[in-house]
């Protein structure tokens, strides 16, 4: 609701700050605001935890997510049998460096998981998250045993009504999404909103049943409480998974927001495409689940290079 | 051995290297004798010619320690005489010569025309193979799945959920009902079943006529007690004239133990005799009217098969959403069969049926055909895409396969064998019948031969290159219209092709010092 408050006053800053010559050169647009209450950080040019480590300071550290005793779900996207070279799942010393964060800020245990494509113990394994992610102290459960998934109903889904979840995200006090920047075959891009299908069961009535609008119904189930993109490695084509790594290229860029709409926006930026053009953003900004007009959020935008 | 051949079946985690899977099965007979064909090299196949020797030298040997379902005959027979009340004893019988020469013929004459149908119900080997995969392998996961919750909630992490996937029944029966008949005559009989039907016994049998170790009477000492006949499991042992079968006889060497005056011994022959070299099994009879009826029973059993799927899936047509109401059957050609099986024909000829890739398959894509290839494929394994697709890396079919009807790839060499080619049907495609976002396919091509094309309304509808396709089957898994109205579907090649290698162009380089797009 702070947002609101100052809306009408950053507008008019906004515009001005459009006039002043020169202003920062990267902060053109967007409202300004504290370190420590920036609605969206983007990071550039640093090795991979260092850019973290500064997107976090300008959202308010991991401590203004993650409370003493709470358990969390970190969900990295582990869908493919691919190595990190690949970049077709989330790096996995992004993944082992919020564990160890959130762990520090007293989570009572932090649970790694993905529904995946492949087959599930080699991705798991090539992917190179699950030791990682043990290593780190998390708790690396499987994703691909129905048993392991409960239904629930997603009050205001259109084409999604109900859908079965995994457990671990039904018990978990924080939800941390952390996708990687790829290029995908059926939606251009895919983020934050498309890497929640890794927690349902179901991905094939996604499909049958209208996909971009199920993936933005998803968010009216739950929405995580942070986002942070991996564009380190972006997969430039051919994905989801890419065929090799010549699809890949050095991004070093990492954005991090609790609006999952507007973090999906400016990672497709990045990528080089409109949010307007990706229906599941679309859709998602009209049912009013995040926005897609970065101009009214704080943006903290870092060079490290 | 049983335990080693019963670990390799059981292995879900896919703990053992492929290498031992090729040591451990390596002496199996039929699946070397087909090998060897396959391949025609006694290094990577000669472990027939290693089990001929052994029976030339010490008798069935490998009826006794080396056959997976002879040990497993035993376990039986020994259940059962701890388990009976009254103790058990075994008798002197008479042998079956016309029965076992006849199912020695029917192999042999399967064996050189490629008929694997029959080698399949014959070998030894294979049937304890599906034995261990439709019936012990799922006992396996089951316990598994059951014991992995609590070692995860005690943070022993070694175990992991599995997931079993069988989709027909028929395998489970069929195999049930088999090694339940071979139970019952080994609970009885014993090794009745290794004397009376097992081809692979009858001709070990008569090549150990010949071995220089056999077990002998001594004439002097012996009492003819008969304790020796008594637990005798092949019955072979005529007391009252102080002779053992030897055909029968599968050197387990109960008698030896059990003999009070040692009469019994296992010696070498008194060189009167030369030795002689293996006999070659005489060629079969009757071969052209065997073939021909084959083909047409073949026919006729697809034929059948093909109007009873059609039919169903009339029924099942009429119940469909209207807009699903015109939606086009998928009619595959070929079906598809594993990598390195080269082509339908060759892999047919060879494969025994073992099942031991449909249990080392990690994604479980390998299934026992049921109508897929015709009669002469039932139960050898063929890729089922509705039950998951083939891992673009994975290439552990090839390397565990007994008999070479799977020969071994490399990984690049699995890259770009190509199967089948996918088949896009634009009519089922939900892009297409919805006007929705889907591409599911597309995002699960490893090469990308299925992408994604503009359609109308800013919408993506696949396109494919089948070039690049190689047939693995992973868009039409994926694919959310329910089979067998696929929107896109491999068509198997009925010989396997070489697929070009995808090629995108140059890898894009991104200045990372720009600035942000917002």
């Amino acid at each position: 609701m702070k947002r609101r408050d100052f809306l009408v006053t950053g507008t008019v800053l906004g515009v001005g700050g459009t006039l002043l010559p020169n202003f920062g050169g990267l902060n053109a647009i967007g409202l300004p605001a504290n370190n420590g209450e920036y609605d969206l950080a983007a990071v550039r040019g640093g090795e991979v935890t260092a850019m973290y480590d500064k997107a976090l300071e300008a959202l308010g550290g991991i401590e203004s997510f993650v409370k003493t005793g709470q358990k969390v779900l970190v969900k990295p996207n582990i869908g493919w049998d691919a190595p990190p070279e690949r970049a077709a799942n989330t790096n996995p010393q992004l993944v082992a460096h919020i564990i160890k964060d959130c762990l520090r800020a007293g989570a009572s245990e932090v649970v790694v998981f993905d529904h995946t494509c492949d087959q599930g113990d080699r991705c798991y394994q090539n992917s190179g998250i699950e030791k990682a992610a043990r290593d780190a102290g998390a708790k690396v459960v499987t994703g691909s045993n129905e048993s392991f998934f409960q239904e629930v109903s997603v009050p205001g889904g259109r084409s999604l009504k109900t859908t079965k979840i995994h457990q671990d995200l039904a018990s978990a006090d924080v939800f941390i999404n952390v996708p990687i920047l790829k290029h995908h075959s059926s939606t251009t891009v895919t983020l934050s909103m498309k890497n929640l299908m890794g927690v349902v069961w179901d991905r094939r009535y996604y499909h049958a049943n209208d996909l971009s609008q199920c993936i933005a119904d998803f968010l009216t189930y739950r929405k995580p409480d942070l986002n942070i993109v991996d564009g380190y490695r972006m997969l430039t084509r051919n994905g989801p998974k890419g065929v090799s790594e010549d699809d890949v290229a050095d991004l070093k860029a990492l954005i991090a927001g609790k609006d999952i709409v507007a973090v999906d926006s400016a990672a497709t930026l990045m990528f080089g495409s409109k949010p307007n053009d990706i229906n599941h953003i679309r859709i998602a900004n009209e049912m009013g689940i995040g926005t897609t007009d970065l101009d009214n959020l704080a943006i903290k935008r870092i060079k490290m290079g | 051995m049983l335990a080693m051949t019963f670990i390799l079946f059981a292995d879900i985690y896919e703990w053992f290297p492929e290498k031992w899977f090729d040591s451990v099965i390596y002496l199996q007979f039929v699946p070397s004798v087909l090998h060897f064909i396959a391949v025609f090299s006694l290094l990577t196949a000669g472990g027939f010619v290693a089990v001929l020797l052994l029976t030339l030298l010490t008798g069935r040997i490998y009826c006794s320690v080396i056959c997976p379902l002879g040990i497993l005959q035993d376990v039986v027979n020994r259940i059962s005489r701890w388990r009976s009340r009254k103790k058990r004893f075994f008798k002197f019988k008479k042998a079956h010569p016309v029965l076992r020469y006849i199912f020695l013929g029917i192999m042999v004459v399967a064996i050189i025309f490629g008929a694997g149908f029959i080698v399949t119900w014959l070998d030894p080997y294979s049937i304890a193979g599906r034995t261990f995969t439709y019936l012990f392998k799922p006992a396996t996961v089951w316990l598994n799945n059951t014991v992995t919750p609590i070692l995860n909630n005690a943070g022993l992490y070694s175990a992991s959920h599995k997931n079993l996937m069988q989709p027909s029944v028929l395998p489970f029966i069929l195999s049930f009902a088999v090694i339940v008949a071979i139970g019952y005559l080994a609970w009885k009989r014993g090794r009745l079943f290794c004397n009376t039907i097992c081809p692979v016994g009858t001709l070990l049998g008569e090549v150990s006529r010949f071995s220089l170790f056999k077990v002998r009477f001594n004439y002097s000492t012996c009492t003819r007690c008969g304790k020796c006949a008594a637990v005798c499991k092949s019955e072979c042992i005529d007391t009252k004239n102080q002779k053992v079968d030897y055909t029968r006889c599968v050197a387990c060497f109960n008698c030896l133990d059990v003999c009070p005056e040692s009469a019994l011994s296992f010696s070498p022959v008194k060189l009167k005799q030369p030795l002689k070299s293996t006999p070659e099994p005489a060629p079969g009879y009757a071969v052209s009217t065997h073939r021909h009826d084959k083909n047409r029973r073949k026919i006729l059993v697809t034929l059948l098969a093909l109007l009873a799927g059609k039919r169903i899936y009339a029924l099942k047509k009429n119940k469909m959403p209207d807009q699903q109401k015109n939606l086009l059957l998928n009619e595959k050609d070929h079906p598809v069969a594993p990598p390195g099986a080269k082509s339908i024909d060759r892999f047919n000829a060879i494969c025994t049926g073992c099942s031991l890739c449909v249990t080392a398959c990690p994604t479980d894509v390998l299934q026992p055909a049921l109508t897929e290839y015709g009669l002469r494929g039932f139960m050898q394994p063929h890729m089922d895409y509705i039950t998951n697709f083939c891992n673009f890396d994975c290439v552990k079919c090839g390397e565990v396969c007994p008999t070479g009807a799977i020969l071994p790839l490399t990984k690049e060499e699995k890259h770009l064998t190509q199967l089948g080619k996918a088949v896009f049907v634009e009519q089922n495609c939900v892009v297409y019948t919805d006007g929705t976002d889907c591409g599911a396919c597309s995002e699960h091509c490893p090469t990308k031969a299925v992408n994604m094309v503009p359609y109308k309304n800013g919408l993506l509808i696949p396109k494919v290159d089948d070039s690049i396709c190689i047939g693995c089957g992973a868009c039409e898994h994926a694919c959310p219209v329910d089979a067998p109205f696929k929107a896109i579907y491999v068509n198997g090649n009925a010989v396997h092709q070489l697929a070009e290698k995808p090629d995108f162009g140059e890898k894009k380089v991104i200045n990372d010092d720009a600035d942000f797009p917002f």
